[in-house]
């Protein structure tokens, strides 16, 4: 653990990452002490300071209500953090359970297991992100759902085949003789062999979360309002390019240096963790 | 004297008609308590399909297993998992590379519940000593040990799980001489020591001419020939056996001479 900080920290790239990660997760956190105007991230109305660009008092500007828009992407990044750890939390221990069955157990529980999996990879993951939703009450906890049923069978095929190459190996059989149950082979034995490249992936698929998951809002099925969202924000700002371009280039930088961080994080940890393989 | 394991008719056939493999064809032999076996022959005879179906990975399509008198059923019990286990080819891959090595070999104490829960790493540490390592080696990963120290823990492991029949598949072929050396040394101490019967498969003649007390000699799934080391080696009855024994390579002449002028032994 303490090697892999080093390494982070000595490749200029991943530096980035780690400081680009700390400062949106820092904000999120202190969200109530750093944002100038903590009350705007609900339905707060200033006609005085409506649409204008950034100044002194508001340095990216206010939106159509005259809300600080610095104070709503603040809040905005713990909506977005909070979506990508609830759907990082949930999907990847369910696909990771379903590619370790299959690929352990292989026969007619391979079968079922990664069959499913492949109806799930066969939708386009927005259009079915986007179907749930139009089911489901657009609100932050269907968000999550409509994401989560997406993810997970990426993790189900990623650990599905580091298992079918790990039960080859001769630790595996040498379990078998010895009589361990199925559960420890998987659990103990596997599953620490396939935890590097699962833990890169959750980096990496941080900040496609939050795409995702901008998107959802974007085309109005996600995050609803007064709830501040960086999707939303862009896709209410977009209408009014290019004069009060603050609106849409705040929040797109803001969705922007988020997955950027994750992305370059997720990197080192895949050549240090070697998850490449 | 009832040997300790007794093979009757046993064949294997993977898959089913027309595209059947018949791996392992009408076997029968017996190993008695304290003899080690080796099994030989070419690539794809069956010897690995042989040692599976005595480990009880999985069953033999017809015929029967016997182990100290008792059929063994498809299904192992505990007790003959324990009293069965398996040495493999190659050393690293049979440790998992993310638990210690310690862990690996604790692993047979807890599924058979030897010792009490307190006393297991302690008898893990017993094992290790046992095979020539220091006990504090129970913390290293297995990539922080060489091949041969990683063959020695694998003998641990089946130390430490009491057993009384360890399947030796080709334990040194992945090692250098002077390591396989060390290696079959241990064992053959092993083995005096502790009464253990070995089935040691192996292509290696030179290995089982010093090692085995009989030979038995495989090809594409049938025993042809089975008798005492110094017989096989002598005075082989069966043209493939003469094969095999004629494809070991002989040391030349002038080698000889530069041997027979080094001294010292093999180094620990």
């Amino acid at each position: 653990m303490k090697r892999t900080i080093i390494i982070l920290l000595r490749n200029p790239l991943s530096l980035l990452g780690a400081v680009l990660v700390a400062a949106v997760v820092l904000s999120a956190v202190l969200a109530d002490y750093i944002a100038p105007f903590p009350e705007h991230r609900g339905a707060v109305v200033d006609f005085v300071h409506f649409n204008q660009g950034p100044t002194a008092r508001n340095v990216m500007g206010t939106d159509l209500v005259g809300r600080d828009l610095f104070s709503r992407i603040l809040y905005a990044f713990r909506i977005s953090l909070i979506l990508g750890v609830v759907v990082l939390a949930i999907a990847p221990p369910i696909g990771t359970l379903v590619g370790l069955f299959a690929g352990y157990l292989g026969g007619r529980a391979e079968f079922v297991l990664m069959r499913l999996t492949d109806v799930f990879l066969s939708i386009p993951p927005l259009v079915l992100a986007i179907a749930m939703m139009g089911v489901l009450e657009p609100t932050l906890m269907n968000a999550m759902l409509a994401v989560t049923a997406m993810w997970w069978p990426w993790y189900a095929r990623l650990v599905y085949n580091i298992a079918r190459s790990e039960r080859e190996e001769g630790y595996v059989l040498a379990a078998e003789v010895i009589g361990a149950s199925t559960l420890h082979i998987t659990l103990r034995e596997i599953l620490p062999n396939c935890l590097p490249a699962i833990i890169t992936k959750m980096t990496l698929d941080m900040g496609f979360v939050i795409i995702i998951a901008s998107s959802l809002s974007f085309l109005g099925l996600g995050v609803q309002p007064p709830t501040p969202d960086l999707g939303s924000m862009v896709a209410e700002g977009a209408r009014y390019l290019p004069d009060s371009w603050w609106l849409t280039v705040f929040p797109g930088l803001a969705i922007l240096i988020a997955v950027f961080g994750f992305n370059l994080i997720g990197d080192a940890l895949r050549e240090i963790l070697g998850a490449d393989q | 004297m009832t040997p300790l394991l007794s093979l009757r008719h046993v064949s294997k056939t993977f898959g089913s008609r027309p595209r059947a493999v018949h791996a392992v064809r009408d076997v029968s032999f017996d190993v008695a308590q304290g003899e080690c076996l080796a099994v030989v022959g070419e690539s794809g005879s069956g010897k690995t399909t042989l040692a599976n179906m005595i480990l009880g990975v999985f069953g033999q399509s017809s015929g029967e297993i016997w182990f100290d008198g008792k059929g063994l059923p498809i299904r192992r019990t505990l007790e003959h998992r324990s009293a069965i286990q398996l040495v493999q080819q190659n050393p690293l891959s049979s440790l998992n590379p993310k638990r210690s090595v310690g862990a690996s070999i604790r692993l047979g104490l807890d599924v058979f519940g030897i010792g009490a829960r307190s006393d297991r790493w302690r008898l893990v540490e017993d094992a290790l000593e046992e095979v020539g390592l220091p006990g504090n080696f129970r913390r290293r990963p297995p990539a922080a040990l060489s091949g041969g120290q990683c063959q020695r823990v694998a003998i641990a492991r089946a130390l430490a799980c009491q057993s009384r029949l360890v399947i030796l598949d080709e334990p040194t072929s992945a090692l250098d001489v002077l390591v396989q050396a060390r290696v079959l040394r241990l064992l053959e101490d092993l083995r005096r020591v502790k009464g253990l019967s070995y089935v040691f498969i192996t292509h290696d003649l030179s290995v089982v001419r010093n090692v085995a007390d009989r030979v038995a000699v495989f090809r594409a799934g049938r025993l042809v020939e089975c008798a005492e080391t110094p017989a096989i080696f002598e005075n082989p009855q069966v043209d493939y056996t003469r094969q095999l024994i004629g494809a070991v390579p002989v040391v030349a002449e002038d080698e000889l001479k530069l041997r027979e002028s080094l001294s010292g032994g093999v180094p620990e």
